[in-house]
């Protein structure tokens, strides 16, 4: 049965919110230009329009996530991001796999932020309210999914199948409801998947905050005072930005394969520009709640972070970036859309600026060099000429299509190397930052004049040079601009540490934040320095491996047979097995010890499968698997030096969608991490060249040899089912149970199986990949009481596998965390400020 | 001079610098004939190549060509222009490869040879089904 008034309803839904944002935008403007505050007539009114609003959306938001829950998969949005088999836990994860729920999300996030500020700030309701409610109304939009004449505004995830889909099946039977649904694409089948989306959302929406403040200020002629409530809101949405930034990159590190944690891909890239804006004006805020200044630079920083928030959707979205990034988008036509909804508050802003800049104080007199303002200010040109640098490139595909439309041409292109290309510029501005981060600290607690820089600078550069000439040494940093980075990132730690340790001396525990925060950024610099500097292929191998190759390529990837120990770097590596996962039992199981059966998540064990002593599976029992497309490579590491052992499991995934996905599994060690993945696997089963059939005659309980190894012939078993035909009643299939001793006393079982079926013979070989035979069998001889089997042999298993080594990653990760906590200890302070002055009344 | 115009001018040194260098490390979308005629005055730019992998009368993919260890591929691919061209590529075909809607190749001539260092691929399926 086709359910459509569940989707309906949520069409409905979207609709209402659509159109309480409107009622609620009009409300809270009306309210604004009245100067109402509190419970006056449009403010209650547009109130409760937002928060039937918000309501509407919490409503669209559960009925989507019924329909994906119960496999509603009449529906298109069900049936292309979720499947029978998904996990309840990445159900969640389908829902915003497509741009749709992603929009959804995100005006969740809006709503649940709009009513925060209603609870908290009745003073600035109105204006900051209009500016949420027409965003929100922009955001319903594009799920809107209305058609006037030949005019689509927005893309419904409640359309039926059989309205996206021009499938003949739905002439016949338009009721006709999919088996199953294609599913959520596996390699997103992963935990970040479920929280690096929510947490990217959260971060847009946060900077929705201080450019309502920033917007509200300027329309209300309170030019200054939107700085104190918006500040902690602005330091809470850039570290909910910056935390979901590096957890994509951890995500890419861990799981995608990219050979690191960043990639500089456009889409990466729409998403570092206004982060570091956000930061800039944090800054620039900051000092203007202490001196008066940089009031002007505050109101453009918060205004271009937000704009450039939309621009970033906007070139993700619109599929501009189609021939620019490896990331690929689908088009929901909503170009447009997303193009007014930029340029709406590109214009707004402009003219709400505009209109009070005469008004806007700004000091008369410049800054003194030894300044707390001059210092910042400087760092947040820093800051804004670092983003304006990635900015430039990542916008070709726009300057592209903008020539195009006046005539010209225009061809321009990424850069080929784009990480050389970008790493390359930025790190001198990282280098700059760095040195400024630890000298404005100085400034910013101190009133200074040369002698005081000169006493309070000596002894911080003296350790960092010391620190740094340490490390210089120890780790053998040749590189020039390493070692710039290198004492750049000490001078920072060590300045900011000897301003903290003056706070915590001092008893100042809350304002530590910025020194914290600082201290990680540069912990962050140091890390990244080495991780990618120093990263470096492992796996060095002086066979030639393919001749289509390139050298390097050759070099740096190792070919290991199974079972033969192999030498890299420090390390004995043996290659032990491909694996796989079984639901509910731990660790992983030997794919040869699993038989296909007709459904892929369903497999058959043919050895019971023990773990600590613990029978999981008994021979012949039915499993169940998750996740068949994931294989697993076991790889055995022995530290010849110290004798330590560990294992890794790289991953190959075969995905329907995307080919095979190599994911690589890392070693956490101290001072470096091994990022080991299968680089090549032939497939065993398709691509294998058999020797020879060699016949061999056994009886049941002989002893005999399969390429080298012991085996046992154990005898015949009639099979009353079989997986690949079906038997009648006068068929007859019957196996051979064969047990190989292979090495470290592993067994394994190979199951030929020989079927008459209306007369005619089939063989059904069972292939050992363990000991690279395949076993027919090939005639049963009931007068001799024995039968013949069929031996073919080839080359060993192989995998070749990469391993690349990269030192010091963990002060990276290490530092991610130290900024955050410096962060939220920021946000904490700012907003106990906000409330206290509210409090008092003044805001 | 003041302070503020020395700040005002070095931020503008620095934002031309990084337009300038941002010019020079540019790649292009080009064409095959426009990229032979870039290798042959000398110049070892990797360019983009924006097309198609060939098709027979019937939509079939031909031209395609993995090495027997399959550790590489050459294919045939049009360009914009419908110029055809193979192109070598020395990273195992990725599996969607024939199912892709259009190809961008990243690389550049080294005589005669088209070599891509990098493929981008654009699928229709790649994350929404259009067919059942």
């Amino acid at each position: 049965m086709v359910h459509t008034g569940i989707g309906n309803i949520g069409h409905l839904l979207i609709i209402i919110s659509f159109i309480t944002s409107l009622m609620a935008a009009f409300g809270y403007f009306k309210a604004t230009n009245n100067n109402e505050v509190g419970k006056s007539p449009w403010v209650s009114f547009s109130r409760a329009a937002f928060i039937f609003h918000g309501l509407s959306v919490v409503g669209v938001v559960v009925t989507l996530y019924i329909i994906i829950y119960n496999n509603y998969f009449e529906y298109h949005y069900a049936w292309s991001h979720a499947s029978k088999n998904l996990p309840p836990y990445y159900m969640i994860a389908s829902f915003w796999e497509g741009q749709e729920g992603s929009f959804m999300l995100w005006l969740f996030w809006n709503a649940l932020l709009g009513f925060i500020i209603i609870k908290t700030n009745r003073k600035w309701e109105a204006p900051v309210m209009t500016v949420f409610a027409v965003v929100q109304a922009f955001l319903a939009s594009m799920i809107l999914g209305v058609v006037i004449g030949d005019l689509k505004i927005g893309s419904s995830p409640f359309l039926l199948l059989r309205e996206v889909l021009n499938d003949p099946i739905f002439l016949i039977n338009p009721d006709f409801i999919p088996e199953d649904g294609t599913g959520l694409n596996p390699l997103l089948q992963n935990y970040w998947m479920v929280i690096h989306p929510p947490m990217t959302f959260l971060g847009f929406a946060c900077s929705l905050i201080p450019f309502s403040y920033c917007i509200a200020g300027l329309w209300t002629g309170r030019v200054k005072e939107w700085i104190r409530p918006a500040l902690p809101w602005t330091i809470f949405g850039t570290m909910i930005l910056g935390t979901a930034i590096i957890m994509g990159g951890y995500w890419a590190y861990e799981t995608l394969n990219f050979g690191g944690y960043w990639n500089w891909d456009p889409v990466e890239n729409a998403v570092y520009v206004p982060w570091l804006i956000m930061v800039a004006s944090i800054h620039t805020m900051i000092t203007f709640k202490k001196s008066a200044t940089a009031l002007k630079t505050s109101i453009i920083l918060v205004i271009t972070s937000f704009i450039l928030i939309l621009y970033s959707t906007f070139l993700t979205r619109s599929g501009i970036l189609g021939n620019a990034s490896v990331h690929s988008f689908t088009d929901l036509g909503l170009s447009g859309q997303l193009l007014i909804y930029l340029m709406f508050f590109l214009i707004i802003s402009i003219i709400f600026a505009v209109r009070v800049w005469k008004q806007i104080p700004s000091s008369e007199k410049e800054a003194s060099t030894y300044s707390r303002e001059f210092w910042v200010f400087i760092g947040a040109l820093t800051l804004s000429l670092m983003a304006f640098q990635v900015l430039i490139p990542t916008s070709f595909p726009v300057f592209n299509k903008i020539i195009e439309l006046f005539g010209g041409i225009s061809t321009l292109a990424q850069p080929a190397n784009q990480i050389e290309f970008y790493s390359n510029s930025q790190v001198w501005f990282a280098i700059a930052v760095a040195l400024l981060s630890g000298t404005g600290q100085f400034f910013f607690w101190k009133k200074m004049d040369k002698e005081k820089l000169i006493a309070s600078l000596t002894f911080p550069v003296l350790i960092s040079l010391l620190l740094s000439a340490v490390i210089f040494i120890v780790a053998k940093i040749y590189d020039p601009v390493y070692i710039l980075v290198l004492v750049a990132g000490m001078y920072s730690i060590v300045a900011n540490t000897k301003i903290l340790l003056e706070l915590l001396k001092s008893k100042s525990f809350k304002l530590v934040g910025g020194s914290v925060a600082h201290i990680g950024i540069a912990m962050m610099l140091i890390g990244i320095m080495f991780s990618e500097g120093y990263s470096e292929a492992i796996s060095r191998n002086t066979l030639l491996i393919s001749k289509e190759w390139t050298d390097d390529q050759n070099q740096t990837n190792i070919p290991l047979f199974l079972n033969e120990p192999s030498f890299m770097d420090k390390y004995e590596i043996t290659y032990r097995n491909e694996l796989m996962k079984v639901y509910d039992i731990p660790g992983y199981v030997k794919k040869s010890n699993l038989n296909n059966t007709e459904d892929p998540y369903y497999k058959v064990v043919k050895q019971d499968i023990v773990v600590d002593g613990k029978t999981y599976a008994q021979a012949g029992d039915t499993v169940y698997l998750q996740s068949p497309e994931n294989f697993y490579y076991q790889t055995d590491y022995k530290d010849l030096e110290t004798g330590k052992e560990f294992t890794l499991y790289p991953r190959i995934q075969v995905n329907p969608q995307m080919g095979d996905v190599i994911s690589p599994d890392i070693k956490k060690l101290w001072g470096r991490d091994i990022y080991s993945y299968v680089s090549v696997k032939p497939n065993f089963e398709e691509d294998i060249e058999w020797g020879e059939k060699q016949e061999i005659e056994v009886k049941a309980g002989q002893r005999f040899f399969i390429n080298d190894y012991v085996a046992d012939f154990n005898g015949l078993e009639r099979v009353e089912r079989m997986s690949f035909a079906t038997l009648g009643p006068d068929d007859v299939a019957v196996r051979a149970n064969i047990t190989v001793y292979a090495e470290d006393n592993e067994k394994y079982l190979a199951q030929p199986i020989f079927i008459i079926q209306n007369g005619q013979v089939g063989k059904q070989p069972d292939v050992i990949k363990e000991i690279a035979s395949k076993i027919s069998v090939e005639s049963i001889n009931p007068d001799a009481g024995s039968v013949t089997l069929g031996l073919n042999t080839t080359q060993k298993d192989f995998i070749i596998m990469k391993a690349l080594e990269k030192p010091h990653i963990n002060v990276l990760w290490i530092g991610t965390l130290v900024m955050i906590a410096g962060f939220i200890i920021a946000v904490r302070r700012r907003y106990v400020e906000f409330m206290q002055m509210r409090d008092k009344g003044v805001e | 001079m003041k302070k503020s115009s020395i700040i005002g001018i070095v931020v503008i040194a620095i934002a031309i610098a990084i337009i300038i260098s941002t010019q020079n490390s540019a790649s292009s979308y080009v064409s095959f004939d426009v990229a032979k005629e870039m290798a042959e005055n000398g110049s070892n730019k990797k360019i983009h190549v924006v097309g198609e992998l060939k098709k027979n009368t019937v939509g079939q993919v031909i031209g395609v060509n993995p090495s027997p260890d399959k550790l590489s591929v050459s294919f045939v691919m049009l360009d914009d222009n419908n110029l055809e061209q193979t192109v070598y590529y020395n990273e195992p075909m990725p599996s969607d490869f024939l199912r892709s809607e259009k190809v961008v190749v990243i690389g550049s001539y080294h005589d005669d040879k088209f070599i891509a260092d990098k493929i981008l691929l654009k699928c229709p399926s790649k994350y929404e089904e259009t067919e059942l």
